[in-house]
């Protein structure tokens, strides 16, 4: 079952550079919630302090509370390489690992935990999370083959799976899609809609008619300049965000007459 | 699955490992101050009685070395540091041209299969081991040149350089800055080829459109994009002439003069070639003298390395 | 463009272009063309000056390697071997002990450097954050790559006599001056294998929860496992022919000495320089025929030429590793 997601007061800088402000939304368990809004409004950045994977660029931090089923993330003692076992993540461009085949892949998380893990339990793993990833039926037959010989749209359902088979609570998604052709990305969202039933899901994407397809809420991030911090501008159910919006600057974008 | 068995799978958190690991990682990095530093402090030690003991042993040990012609360490080191910087400086100008030339060959005039195979050649060039370059100057080149330097001395003899009588066998200043030209030379190609093969590809089309031959697209386009890195290539170029050994150990007959007679015997000799010969029948203080000469050359390729990496650094900035 | 008509045009009042006097004159064309044909002419002389030392080193090599070069000659050492006079195997002595001393020797250098390099390399590209200690430490192997190999041969040698004793010569000793020329290659290739490793790899590594560590020695390490052992066998391949360094550090022998912590040790360049000094072999009046004056040129010709071909062999091998066994990492 997914987890649902506070985040209460979030400012995030990049050394002393604030790079978006005060954040406060709440995600709902088992529900798709996208982040849209123009480039460089600090969505991507955002979601990436839910899984605390910010924290690799050096210098970035942030302040404020992020609550995962009522837990602080930033806590003192919370580990966040044991956070990213909770959250899981799926990036831009799929990036199965080159050296290892479809199979070790999908058991990539499992083992360099350094579990062991017994061949009939990794066999089972491997065919519930290339199911869950809706790869199964393409990939049952050559498991043993590279990842990387996959079609795109292939290889990103393969990292999807490769992020599900940690068992995560929550599955975040930056551009998912925004490396592949339409059918793949046809693909990619109709597993996202099933995903649902078992994980939170917070996608960022670029594309409007992708958030109205998919998410249950949908949050508008804006920035008031180049240079400025970022801001969530506006958090409501998707039907409201494209067909009613109560906010001047999210009608104007949503409406393709932003800028 | 369900959300229990979640703690029993929860792995070894491997939180010490990564402490170790990227303490040996750091621990590596450090080092490499350490063993600079160490390299430096262990040849000062070992040079400290050419400093601190006895000068009167020390004078007596570097005439011995010298047959009485000097007797103290920097009339010693003087002429070699000459001779050292008279052959390097030789050498580079020798494969200057000639690296710079194959380098912009392979980079924008050859065929793309050709000039694949003309890097391995240059790689191939760089393999060979010092002592064989040595041998083969020492046995075949040194035979072979001197009909050449004997005809530079005939005609060019009025210019003091070239002063004659040309020596035969020719184990001269000159031949040994052509085998040390051979060896550098790769050195310098293929760091000037990989500048050149960065030069913006729309500066390098500008110049062709605006009706430029090849030659001056080269010249306008080229050259000026990849002149600080042939600078620094050269430097390094000649911080490798000023160290090698063995191809002037086994090439040269060696003297001790501010000579730039480059077809004579018995005119110059280099640091590092006089270490290795002297070397053997050095006594302790012998060798604290050699030392002494070792640490000369170590500031020297030190300053002209520093210099071609600081200069790379900015041409890459 | 004549201002018949009264609309102000941009160009009105501007001067008058006679674009004829701009015009290249034919000569200037043809000097033009020449020039180029003369540079390249001259650039493809530079390419054929570079090949004939090539190819001379090469064919010399070989010609006067051969002659000497079999099985009696890579199977004995040189004990026994008296002026120009065959030995009782039937030789004229050979280079048993000089392989063996090389290799060991090599393999010591290997054991320091290698760890140090590529932990080194992981500090810099994973750890540093390219802050001011990683361009100090960059910077300092630069300046390292440009030891002369003789400089390192003193530091061996001076380390050993204070901390050891004086007198100290040994096969590792050998190794220490030899590790610390191949240190910064090794650093540098692997820096480099290290960078080329996508960045997203590893923060797909990172969102599944896995270690830095982990991180680092399974995904980052495994990807560029092909092009990291290609660059240490290359930094081999240039410590292999070092001869000076060993020359003060290992010393020179005519027997075979399997200890590398103790007693002289031969190396293939410093037998290859050893033979090159002694100029020619004593051969008395009353010698046989079999007694070969010109024996120590020979021999280092012969010693030479499987010195090359170790070499070539280690590049050939360094190479084809990388191209062989690179991780494709796109599609």
């Amino acid at each position: 079952m997914g987890q649902r997601i506070d985040v209460n007061h979030l400012n995030i800088y990049y050394g002393d550079f604030l790079a978006v402000e005060d954040v406060n939304i709440n995600i709902e368990a088992n529900k798709v919630t996208a982040f849209i809004g123009p480039s460089g409004c600090g969505k991507s950045t955002v979601l990436r302090t839910l899984d605390r994977m910010h924290e690799i660029i050096p210098g970035a931090h942030c302040k404020g509370e992020v609550l995962l089923e009522g837990k602080n993330l930033y806590d003192k003692d919370v580990d966040p390489v044991a956070v990213r076992r909770d959250v899981g993540m799926v990036f831009q461009r799929p990036n199965p690992f080159p050296t290892m085949s479809i199979r070790e892949n999908v058991l990539a998380g499992v083992k360099l935990n350094n579990r062991k893990i017994s061949k009939s339990d990794a066999d089972d793993l491997v065919e519930w999370a290339l199911r869950g990833a809706n790869l199964w039926n393409e990939v049952k037959d050559r498991l043993d083959n590279p990842g990387i010989g996959l079609s795109g749209g292939q290889q990103q359902r393969l990292c999807i799976a490769r992020a599900v088979a940690v068992h995560p609570q929550v599955l975040l998604m930056d551009e998912p899609c925004s490396a592949l052709d339409p059918i793949s990305t046809l693909a990619v969202e109709d597993l996202i809609n099933e995903l649902k039933n078992d994980y939170t899901i917070v996608i960022v994407t670029h594309n409007m008619q992708q958030a109205a397809r998919i998410a249950d809420y949908t949050a508008f991030f804006n920035l008031k300049a180049v240079g400025q911090p970022g801001h969530l501008e506006y958090f409501t159910d998707t039907t409201t965000m494209f067909n009613n919006p109560q906010n001047e600057e999210a009608e104007r974008y949503v409406s393709g007459r932003f800028g | 699955m369900s959300s229990q068995s979640k703690t029993a799978q929860q792995p070894v958190s491997g939180k010490n490992a990564d402490k170790v690991f990227k303490g040996v990682a750091y621990a590596c990095g450090i080092l490499i101050l350490v063993v600079l530093a160490a390299v430096a402090l262990f040849l000062l030690f070992r040079a400290w009685p050419l400093i601190g003991g006895d000068q009167k042993a020390n004078s007596d040990t570097i005439s011995n070395f010298t047959g009485g012609k000097a007797t103290s360490f920097w009339s010693y080191v003087g002429p070699l540091l000459f001779g050292t910087v008279l052959i390097s400086t030789l050498a580079l100008l020798i494969s200057f041209f000639v690296s710079v030339g194959i380098a912009l060959f392979i980079s924008h005039y050859a065929p793309k299969k050709l000039a694949t195979i003309l890097s391995y050649v240059v790689d191939l060039l760089a393999a060979i081991p010092s002592v064989i370059y040595g041998l083969w100057g020492g046995l075949v080149l040194v035979p072979a040149i001197y009909p050449f330097w004997n005809w530079v001395a005939k005609y060019l003899g009025w210019i003091p350089i070239f002063a004659g009588p040309a020596a035969n066998p020719s184990r001269t200043v000159a031949t040994v800055s052509v085998v040390l030209a051979v060896m550098i030379l790769p050195i310098i190609t293929s760091m000037s080829r990989d500048i050149f093969l960065q030069t913006p590809r729309l500066q390098e089309e500008a110049a062709l459109a605006l009706g430029a031959t090849k030659w001056e697209m080269v010249k306008l386009a080229v050259l000026p994009f990849g002149k600080s890195g042939v600078v620094s290539a050269s430097m390094l170029g000649l911080g490798r002439a000023l160290g090698e050994t063995m191809a002037v150990l086994m090439i040269l007959s060696p003297g001790l003069n501010y000579s730039v007679k480059l077809l004579q015997a018995s005119q110059n000799q280099t640091i590092a070639a006089n270490i290795a010969s002297q070397y053997p029948e050095a006594n302790d203080l012998g060798v604290s003298v050699l030392i002494g000469t070792g640490l000369v050359l170590f500031l020297i390729t030190f300053v002209v390395n520093f210099v071609a990496r600081k200069l790379t650094e900015k041409a890459s900035a | 463009m004549t201002a018949a008509n009264n609309d102000a045009s941009p160009m009105d009042g501007a001067p008058v272009i006679d674009f004829d006097k701009f015009k290249p004159t034919r000569s200037f064309i043809a000097a033009r063309k020449r020039k180029d044909l003369a540079m390249r002419a001259l650039i493809a002389v530079a390419f054929i000056v570079a090949l004939i030392p090539l190819f001379s080193v090469l064919i010399t090599t070989i010609i006067n390697g051969v002659k000497r070069l079999n099985l009696n000659f890579l199977s004995y050492n040189m004990t026994g071997v008296v002026g120009g006079n065959p030995t009782p195997s039937g030789g004229y002595g050979g280079i048993l002990h000089a392989i063996i001393g090389t290799l060991e020797i090599t393999f010591g250098a290997m054991l320091i450097s290698i760890p140090i390099g590529l932990m080194c390399a992981v500090y810099l590209v994973e750890y540093s954050n390219r802050g001011r200690l990683a361009r100090v430490i960059t910077l300092l192997v630069d300046v390292m790559s440009g030891i002369p190999s003789i400089v390192a041969g003193l530091f061996a040698f001076s380390m050993f006599t204070i901390l050891i004793g004086p007198g100290t010569i040994n096969g590792f000793e050998g190794s220490v001056a030899l590790s610390l020329l191949m240190l910064p290659t090794v650093v540098k290739s692997s820096e480099e294998m290290l960078k080329i490793v996508p960045h997203d790899l590893r923060e797909a590594s990172y969102a599944l929860g896995v270690t830095k560590q982990r991180t680092i020695t399974k995904i980052v390490l495994r990807t560029a496992l092909p092009g990291i052992v290609s660059g240490a066998i290359l930094a081999v391949a240039r410590v292999i022919g070092e001869t000076a360094p060993l020359l003060m550090t290992a010393g020179y022998i005519a027997s075979t000495n399997f200890n590398l912590f103790s007693g002289q040790m031969t190396t293939l360049p410093v037998y290859v320089y050893q033979e090159y000094s002694k100029l020619n072999a004593n051969c008395p009046a009353n010698a046989s025929a079999a007694c070969v004056t010109t024996i120590p040129m020979e021999r280092a010709w012969a010693a030479a030429l499987v010195l090359i071909l170790i070499v070539l062999i280690l590049n050939l091998i360094g190479r084809l590793v990388a191209k062989v066994f690179a991780v494709k990492s796109e599609r």
